[in-house]
């Protein structure tokens, strides 16, 4: 807040402007710190919810299990944070989680790859598919719309071709492969190492955007490409690495699946593409690109997940969960509107 | 800097750059000497744009040479003006309005903190750029922001416009290039754009200004470059020429003998 204060006092005598408004105030601040607005929402949901429900929802338990409920599109949210950030937009980002879990998979059981290898080459698959949606994009100047359009089928399609339409058991594949389903118990919470291995994802996303140029550089790309790139930003070498880091964080996401659903399946991962999409919008990232960030994206995916678990627990039919969250994105995306006209 | 005739610092020689039928350069000839303020003035569509894009590494010129102290440069980036030592101020900026006025400053050539942090964490120098940012504009005198992690879209057209020149200031070492700087803002803050560019000459680096002002031009301009239909059409000084007699040459309603030799420099 004292931040805000300085930004409102240094903004005067040069050209006369008149004092903020309260509102405007409010505007600048939820502007420069784009997480703020998410964590109030989550408050005040979990607020409510422990008003309707204290003695279920507001418990160690249930709260560590809305962590380990997102944990798979919390983390395939990263790397769509991201692509985001660039004024891009991934749709193939569950077909390319499902086909490196299914490569972990099947190459393992199959062809009795050793498991860290075929972790290895899961990861190797992911980044690949990501590099080629990049190519396309930075290459033959497509929008990322129809990209990943396009290769969400052509990954779909390559899912049931890999996996032969087969589903495989957790209990046939090495034990690393579904490792991150290993549960933690610690103070009456229970929770999976893949939501731990999600936290930390999230924790050094948010060092890369904040403190390294190639984190400033994603924000610039997006926010004025021109601008970008006539300060020296190679766009499309930087376009290009974020949507391999990208498939690299959903092939993470891919190994947190196979353990939580202990299973590889061709099917898993429908709703993937919009999951992500929901979770950045509500956690205050711009479709428009250049302003957001991964925290808000993390509050965002744990919105829908409380929403979810509290309407559960109190009892709602399961359509008002959806119901919900058309809500939070139509009202998180009119609160970006109205954020990115601050100053004009 | 003795002698009759210094070297140009910049020059262009036959410059040749079209965009399918439309022949924005039509084997243009360019010179700027040190210390001095060259204005370049022409009608929209003269093709004053395309001449200074190809100082800045923004356009890649179909034929003819740049020379910087008289010898061969290619610029195929940005970058490589810049590695030159060539810095731009475009009319639109070329800043990120959702980023802070730090970031913008050291966009594209950010600094990384020594030691471990810097080459293996490739942790970036935020407090030190942050610091450097707000001497750089304290420098100008133009700006009281104090604030350097507010965000440029929250600052008004003459502070924005002060950001572009604090960086273009900070990082040029040999040539400032400004494009309409003026354009945008009040005639206040057109003032301070102008003792800017004086001071930026002053401290020994040449500017060259490209403005469709007439009083801005003929104010600080020391040798004015008239840009008519992709070519040269004249360089004349603000002590020779009237702003009328500019115009007239720039419009084609007088024509001038091609100019061949730096004519009428301030020396």
């Amino acid at each position: 807040m004292e931040a805000a204060a300085a930004a409102v006092t240094g903004l005067n005598d040069d050209d006369e402007r008149r004092a903020l408004t309260p509102l405007e105030r409010v505007q600048r601040t939820l502007h420069k710190y784009p997480a703020l607005g998410p964590l109030i929402v989550l408050i005040v949901l979990a607020a409510t919810f422990s008003l309707i429900a204290p003695d279920r929802f507001l418990k160690p338990f249930n709260l560590s299990l809305i962590i380990s409920q997102v944990t798979v599109v919390g983390t395939l949210a990263i790397g769509q944070t991201i692509i985001i950030l660039t004024a891009g937009v991934d749709l193939s980002v569950g077909a390319i989680a499902v086909f490196a879990s299914i490569v972990m998979a099947n190459v393992n059981v199959s062809w009795g790859v050793p498991g860290v290898l075929a972790l290895i080459l899961g990861f190797a698959f992911g980044t690949g598919c990501g590099l080629l949606n990049g190519w396309l994009i930075t290459r033959f100047r497509m929008p990322p719309f129809i990209v990943t359009l396009g290769t969400l089928s052509i990954f779909f399609a390559l899912d049931l071709y890999v996996s032969g339409s087969a589903t495989v058991r957790g209990t046939d594949m090495d034990p690393i492969l579904v490792l991150p389903g290993q549960v933690i118990e610690f103070l009456g919470t229970r929770f999976t190492l893949g939501s731990i291995g999600m936290l930390v994802a999230y924790g050094i996303m948010m060092y890369l955007l904040r403190f390294t140029a190639w984190g400033r550089h994603i924000f610039a790309v997006g926010d004025e490409p021109e601008s970008a790139r006539l300060s020296g930003v190679r766009t499309d070498r930087l376009l290009l690495s974020v949507y391999g880091a990208a498939g690299l964080l959903y092939a993470l996401g891919a190994w947190f699946l196979l353990g939580r659903i202990n299973a590889a399946s061709p099917q898993a991962l429908e709703s993937a593409n919009l999951e992500t999409i929901t979770a950045v919008v509500i956690g205050g990232t711009s479709l428009f690109g250049g302003r957001g960030g991964v925290l808000g994206t993390l509050f965002g995916a744990i919105i829908v997940g409380t929403a979810v678990n509290g309407l559960t627990i109190a009892g709602f039919d399961p359509l008002w969960q959806r119901f919900a969250i058309g809500v939070l994105v139509i009202v998180a995306v009119g609160m970006d509107q109205w954020i990115r006209r601050v100053g004009k | 800097m003795t002698g009759t005739a210094p070297q140009p610092i910049l020059q262009a020689r036959d410059l040749v750059k079209s965009y399918g039928r439309v022949v924005a350069l039509d084997h243009a000839e360019f010179d700027l000497y040190p210390g001095e303020v060259l204005g370049v003035i022409g009608d929209n569509g003269a093709g004053k744009s395309t001449l200074i894009k190809c100082f800045s590494g923004a356009v890649i010129p179909d034929s003819g040479e740049i020379l910087m102290d008289g010898s061969p440069v290619h610029f195929q980036t940005p970058n490589d003006a810049k590695a030159a030592g060539i810095e731009t101020v475009y009319q639109t900026l070329a800043v990120c309005p959702a980023l802070d006025i730090a970031t913008n400053l050291f966009l594209g050539r950010e600094r990384r903190l020594p030691g471990f942090r810097g080459s293996i964490l490739r942790m970036l120098d935020l407090d030190g750029m942050r610091e450097d940012a707000r001497n750089e504009l304290s420098k100008l005198g133009l700006l009281t922001i104090q604030d350097m992690s507010q965000a440029v879209e929250t600052l008004s057209g003459g502070q924005r416009q002060g950001v572009a020149v604090a960086r273009a200031a900070a990082f040029g070492s040999r040539v400032i290039v400004m494009d309409e700087p003026t354009a945008a803002l009040g005639v206040k803050e057109s003032g301070k754009v102008l003792q800017l560019i004086r001071d930026v000459r002053d401290r020994g680096l040449p500017v060259i200004l490209i403005s469709h002002n007439m009083p801005h031009v003929f104010d600080v301009a020391d040798r004015i470059h008239i840009h008519r239909l992709g070519r040269r059409a004249a360089v004349v000084t603000p002590s020779t020429h009237t702003m009328a007699e500019a115009v007239a040459i720039m419009t084609g309603a007088i024509t001038v003998e091609p100019v061949t030799d730096a004519h009428g420099h301030a020396a």
